[in-house]
């Protein structure tokens, strides 16, 4: 996994609540055995819609969104995160994520940033004045920043301590856990016997 | 201070705790299906590693697979080569499988429970959200993504951090004719589905005391519907006399053994929860949804709400786009909405009580005209079971499609799929926009309810329905 430090793109506003695993990737797209290739599935009901923002050319080069509470809410696809970043999405903005969502964001390499929900509508109606405009995020001290001047934004997003460790140096999870194998057979030696087994 | 049960469960899993950092957590049972495991094992030959407890593992195909013609190869190349593969990575890596036209294949969370490998006190994780189902045996068993089925196939642990304890309490009993599912759509409606978020729920009191293994696991597949991490019930003579004869489970002294810890295993007296919730199942009724999120409910007596009932902003703007797209107007009889297709089935509702619940409706009836009714059993194991009861023939003389096992319809991933502005009555977990083919338009029901709108056509009940003998007159 790339680490990732800063990131400053195209904000894209979805003005929408409860984006759940189906809207971001339909299970018809779900049926590749790679992981890459998903941003044609990606809203793809809602991209039928001449009006839907990402049809709109000003966010063409959009990498940051700004979604409403309770974005990746249902299934534990990690394809709507991939999905997401094979469109170029790096970050995503909401004031609260699915459990699964966030957890798989951490490990694919996405920045899910939580913020409050008045900054999602300050950031809504920034980028309606300033249709196209960008966003940074970082992730070393944690803030977010959109603009200059009187009306910019400058906050603070959530993100728990060990995603955001893993995320800035980019590590793998499954070599930090294999550094315990020790603990793990030891455990293991000490399972009760009448566990199940499959073989 | 005393432990709840899902602390107690905790406990016993960690392998490694430090300050600051998620807990390094065992995994008893990894279960897989073809969907999400495909990019985890190739995630393992690039970094040459093995799966390092193939003995905790156990793989079946569900949700790609056809409820038709299962005997011949899947039709459609996409989903062939992703069943394929899991063929392929499970005889690789030494996973045992139950593949399509084994007996024991079947919807993952149906085959678990059956096979007697879901036990109180476990851990247990699926790349499947629905994997809440297990908990009704007192394990803590919740979903995860690929990268994290990753992990388990390489270390059969997972990094987690401890999540906070909720209680909901179910006092009182269930309305005769009044099922689990609509339990638990009563409780998301109340609760939102945001409520459960960073919760283990333990769910307790008379109600859910009362009700049989697969009904709780009903209530528990639906965790993760209001967004909690999972959700768990005590283990007690009921699980008990559920586990005995399962082929699976512990054997001889292995069984005393077994028993006398999972009768450790309630939450202590003096326990505390993070959070609790107090509902009565003696004024609860058949419920249904409304709207393209399982939050979005009412009893199926009440009529389609308006945006302007509803006080948040954002609850306004999701009801008004929910009535859209759903096509509905706001006022009308929920008795009133016409459904197309009727589907029984899927990890929610696709047991064989269930299958009996439906048939015990269907017997004598008849689906209505331009009404279709798709009966889907879980496993295998299921639809064995209910045709050796003969249930299949009373679902054919209704008029039904009586199907092979998977997840079929649920999802919409095989060619079982409504059409756009096709509208369904489900015994499924989730009405959101699209889910069940692309347009498609879904309400949420429990087994009696889709049963009797297969017969009347529009959402009903059981007590709408003409007896049968009242029929037989005309």
């Amino acid at each position: 996994m790339d680490a990732f430090t800063t990131h400053t793109g195209v904000g894209v506003p979805l003005k929408r609540s409860n984006v759940d695993t189906d809207q971001i990737i339909p299970a018809v797209y779900l049926k590749r055995v790679t992981r890459d290739g998903f941003e044609d599935g990606l809203f793809s009901a809602w991209r039928n819609d001449p009006d839907f923002v990402l049809n709109d050319p000003t966010y063409a080069e959009g990498s940051v969104l700004v979604a409403g509470p309770d974005f990746g809410t249902g299934s534990s696809r990690e394809h709507a995160v991939w999905a997401l970043q094979n469109y170029g999405f790096k970050v995503v903005i909401s004031s609260r994520f699915a459990d699964i969502f966030r957890g798989n964001s951490g490990k694919a390499g996405l920045l899910a940033a939580q913020v409050d929900e008045k900054v999602v509508q300050r950031l809504w109606d920034w980028l309606e004045d300033h249709p196209g405009g960008v966003i940074t995020v970082d992730l070393e001290s944690r803030t977010l920043r959109a603009g200059a001047g009187e009306d910019a934004i400058e906050d603070s997003f959530d993100i728990d301590d060990y995603t955001r460790w893993r995320l800035l140096e980019g590590l793998d999870d499954i070599g930090i856990t294999l550094g315990h194998d020790d603990a793990i057979t030891a455990f293991e030696a000490a399972r009760p016997a009448w566990k199940p087994v499959t073989a | 201070m005393g432990k709840t049960l899902s602390e107690k469960v905790w406990d016993e899993h960690v392998v490694r705790s430090a300050s600051g950092e998620p807990d390094l957590l065992f995994i008893d049972l990894h279960l897989l299906h073809e969907v999400t495991s495909p990019q985890a094992f190739d995630g393992l030959r690039l970094e040459n590693r093995t799966v390092r407890r193939p003995d905790l593992t156990l793989a079946t195909e569900d949700h790609n697979v056809p409820t038709i013609d299962w005997d011949k190869p899947i039709a459609d190349p996409v989903s062939r080569t992703q069943v394929e593969t899991l063929r392929k990575n499970c005889a690789d890596f030494g996973v045992r499988l139950h593949p399509l036209g084994d007996v024991e294949q079947g919807i993952v969370h149906v085959v678990g429970p059956q096979l007697g490998l879901t036990q109180p006190g476990m851990t247990i994780v699926c790349g499947d959200s629905h994997t809440s189902t297990h908990g009704a045996f007192g394990a803590i068993a919740f979903g995860i993504g690929t990268s994290e089925v990753e992990h388990v196939l390489a270390t059969q642990t997972l990094t987690q951090a401890r999540p906070k304890t909720m209680a909901v309490t179910i006092n009182g009993s269930l309305p005769e004719g009044v099922t689990a599912k609509d339990l638990v759509l009563t409780l998301i409606t109340h609760i939102g589905t945001g409520g459960g978020q960073g919760y283990i729920v333990e769910y307790r009191g008379q109600a859910i005391e009362e009700l049989s293994m697969e009904a709780r696991m009903t209530v528990c597949n639906m965790s993760i519907e209001w967004g909690a991490k999972a959700g768990l019930i005590a283990p007690d003579q009921t699980t008990f006399d559920y586990l005995a004869d399962k082929p699976e489970a512990p054997k001889g002294a292995d069984w005393d053994a077994a028993v006398e810890h999972w009768k450790t295993l309630r939450t202590d007296d003096d326990a505390t929860f993070d959070q609790e919730i107090v509902l009565d199942a003696s004024t609860m009724t058949p419920f249904v949804t409304w709207g393209t999120n399982p939050g979005q409910g009412a009893p199926l007596g009440a009529t389609i709400p308006s945006p302007d009932d509803f006080d948040e902003p954002n609850d306004k703007v999701a009801t008004e786009k929910a009535l859209h797209y759903m096509g509905l107007t706001a006022g009308t009889p929920l008795r009133e909405v016409k459904v197309d297709t009727v589907f029984v089935g899927s990890c929610t509702n696709g047991r064989i009580e269930d299958l009996r619940l439906a048939a015990s409706i269907l017997e004598g009836r008849t689906v209505a005209d331009d009404t279709r009714l798709l009966v889907v059993p879980g496993s295998v194991r299921v639809r064995l079971q209910a045709e050796a009861e003969g249930l299949d023939q009373v679902f054919i003389a209704a008029g039904a499609e009586w199907r092979g096992a998977g997840c079929s319809m649920c999802l919409g991933m095989n060619p079982d799929q409504l059409a756009p502005g096709e509208r369904s009555a489900s015994t499924s977990n989730r009405n959101f926009e699209g889910r069940q083919g692309k347009g498609g338009r879904t309400h949420l029901v429990s087994v009696p309810v889709a049963a009797a709108t297969a017969v009347r056509g529009t959402l009903s009940s059981p007590a709408d329905l003409a007896p049968i003998a009242a029929l037989q007159e005309v």
